[in-house]
């Protein structure tokens, strides 16, 4: 069995969201080293505040201004942090009830060690040097012993500069592993030859591969060499261009059948000024030098391929 | 509740599930397993009137990544079919609907993980609420330790009685050819305390499908057919502080709904990723020591995310298959902490 091939991929996504009043008070009263909760039409106070009241659907918008300290109401020991949670050493995620709200807002706790931490023991609100108006303004909590402080009281929500947004950006690894057909085509590839797989049922070939056959729904297994010669099906002038693409605009990016494939793929066409390329043109591919892939492909010379030889691939 | 037609589960197939299979596409890890499930019901690719797949694009890393494993199922030319961005138990949920109401007679169901490729850990917080919970990046086994602690807290259970729960389930998973842990294994040290090793699920890469029927067509295609008695999903709000973690009243509404409680059970498949929900569940849904709880081992005998619902559905319709049951419920959760019910209730006809 050919060597199967993995990468790496990351996927980064900086999310940028807009608040609603209630979220832009709650987020914003953070940054001014204040914690607002909502209060239900029947009276509750929830922390951290929602919109909405989760359990009638009640649009709720009489803001109060809760304690920074609290109660934890339950935990589970962090042992090894990962990136970007809020502590690096490790710490207790808690649930903690603060001082005047009726609901839980979860959070780190600074704490020494596992048997340093248990329900229902007393915290405080350890804030950010920096704060921006996010959930993280909160650094974390940390023990404190007091005495509860008093009920909510009522808190217009009005601040100064408003946060109306947050930003959270967000990253995953992955490591893509493109299973046996891809990678049997991209070692064929790096040889400077093109596989492609044909389907027992109906015995079309398919360029690139994917291992199964999208007519038949089964497996593909027979390795068949393609081209390298091949016809442009149809194509493009491309004449805006992407940010970090290499290629100079215009250029015409192609559908190419390869001989032998039952499926065009796609590839770029040089060596032809853009406004001679034409359906039926023969191309061939060009390489360069440690390349995984074509770099583009080149016209041949030889009499254009008939219509009724490609149109089944347009 | 009658419902406008009887449909019945009547093939099942699923992969022997694995940590990794970075060495497969995801639709070649897939055709083996549809192949298996059509060849059951005696349908040929393409053939069934309805096709619907749950996966999900965080753990491929890849947008629209179900349209790649489309090429698997005989799509084109174009066949009727839909995808949730979901556990296949919901993607379950909407064939049985679309059969219901008589646009179909067939349908294939099929869901699919590779949870190797990422980090799922990582991955899981991005379902997070994104103003307050996703920003702190809480895993999934940080938010089901808190559950486990409150539990823990309320008397209802303790460390012992949830390492008892995993031997029990991975002793049962014996006899199941398909899990990846088959026996005890040692509790090990905390993952995110109070939950060990031994009670959170392996996860796994693993692909499941099953073959819906309607009627006279499920009779024909199957001894003794798995007729859904009812079905049913509901959920708890998103903010874990709003919740009483120790209960899933989302659980229990979606059991009512699905007319479980009509009558008992003898089987139940739930979808308990950590041994503490296990707890929650059996409270939730009114399990009796006299019934037979996750038989397969469930999913801490194996956790092929996505799959994992769908599974519990494939294993306890087998069992109705086999005659080894008349009465089954079958579980799926999704979220963190139970925050997503689906509850089924199988039945076979009387021998």
């Amino acid at each position: 069995m050919s060597e199967i091939l993995t990468a790496p991929l990351v996927v980064e996504f900086p999310f940028t969201r807009s608040l609603g009043p209630v979220q832009s008070a709650f987020l914003t009263g953070l940054r001014e080293r204040v914690v607002l909760g909502v209060r239900t039409t029947d009276g509750r106070v929830l922390v951290p505040p929602v919109e909405y009241d989760p359990r009638t659907a009640d649009e709720i918008r009489e803001l109060v201004e809760v304690g920074a300290t609290g109660t934890v109401t339950t935990w589970a020991w962090n042992p090894a942090p990962r990136p970007r949670q809020p502590l690096a050493t490790p710490f207790a995620w808690v649930l903690v009830t603060l001082d005047g709200a009726d609901t839980a807002l979860l959070h780190a706790l600074d704490a020494p060690g596992p048997d340093a931490v248990r329900t229902g023991m007393r915290v405080r609100v350890r804030w950010a040097a920096e704060r921006t108006g996010a959930i993280t303004d909160i650094a974390c909590f940390e023990p404190h012993e007091s005495g509860g402080a008093g009920p909510a009281t009522p808190h217009t929500g009005v601040f100064a500069d408003p946060v109306t947004g947050i930003t959270t950006p967000a990253r995953l690894d992955y490591t893509y592993a493109p299973g046996r057909a891809q990678s049997r085509h991209l070692a064929a590839l790096a040889r400077h030859t093109t596989i492609g797989e044909r389907c027992p049922a109906c015995r079309r070939v398919y360029v690139p591969p994917r291992g199964a056959c999208p007519t038949c729904g089964v497996a593909t297994g027979e390795q068949v060499e393609v081209g390298p010669r091949g016809t442009v099906t149809t194509y493009c002038v491309v004449n805006i261009k992407a940010r970090n693409a290499a290629i100079d605009v215009p250029y015409v990016y192609a559908h190419i059948a390869l001989d032998g494939a039952d499926l065009a793929l796609h590839g770029r066409i040089a060596g032809i000024p853009c406004d001679q390329v034409r359906m039926g043109l023969r191309v061939e591919p060009v390489w360069t030098e440690g390349a995984r892939h074509p770099d583009h492909y080149r016209p041949t010379g030889e009499p254009d391929a008939a219509y009724d030889t490609y149109k089944e691939l347009l | 509740m009658r419902y406008a037609r009887d449909v019945a589960i009547v093939a099942f197939a699923q992969t022997a599930h694995r940590r990794s299979s970075q060495d497969v596409s995801e639709t070649e890890m897939l055709l083996p397993v549809l192949r298996e499930v059509l060849d059951r019901a005696g349908l040929a690719p393409g053939e069934p009137g309805f096709t619907c797949s749950g996966s999900s694009d965080y753990l491929a890393g890849r947008p629209f990544s179900f349209t790649m494993t489309l090429d698997g199922v005989g799509a084109w030319p174009p066949v009727a079919e839909s995808h949730v961005e979901m556990d296949g138990a919901w993607a379950l949920h909407e064939a049985w609907v679309e059969l219901l109401t008589g646009a179909a007679d067939t349908a294939l169901v099929y869901a699919y993980g590779k949870s190797s490729a990422g980090d799922l850990g990582a991955v899981l917080t991005r379902q997070l609420d994104p103003y307050y919970t996703a920003p702190l990046w809480p895993g999934p086994v940080d938010l089901a330790a808190l559950q486990a602690q409150a539990l823990i807290d309320a008397g209802e259970t303790d460390e012992q009685a949830l390492a008892d729960i995993a031997a029990r389930s991975r002793t049962a998973a014996r006899a199941n050819p398909h899990a990846r842990l088959r026996g005890p294994v040692p509790m090990g040290d905390h993952v995110a305390g109070p939950l060990r090793t031994g009670d959170c699920p392996p996860v796994s890469d693993g692909a499941a499908a099953l073959v819906l029927a309607a009627g006279d067509t499920a009779r024909r295609m199957c001894e003794r057919p798995a007729w859904i008695r009812g079905m049913d999903h509901r959920t708890d709000p998103q903010g874990l502080g709003l919740r009483d973690l120790t209960d899933a009243p989302s659980a229990r509404l979606a059991a009512e709904h699905a007319g479980a409680f009509d009558a008992p059970v003898d089987t139940a498949e739930i979808h308990a990723p950590f041994t503490a929900q296990e707890v929650i569940l059996r409270k939730a849904l009114r399990l009796g020591d006299d019934v037979s709880v996750n038989p397969s081992g469930g999913a801490l005998a194996a956790d092929p995310v996505m799959a994992t619902g769908l599974i519990r559905f494939g294993e306890a319709a087998v069992r109705v298959h086999r005659g080894e049951s008349d009465r089954a419920l079958a579980h799926a959760t999704s979220g963190p902490c139970l925050q997503q019910n689906l509850v089924g209730v199988l039945e076979g006809e009387s021998r």
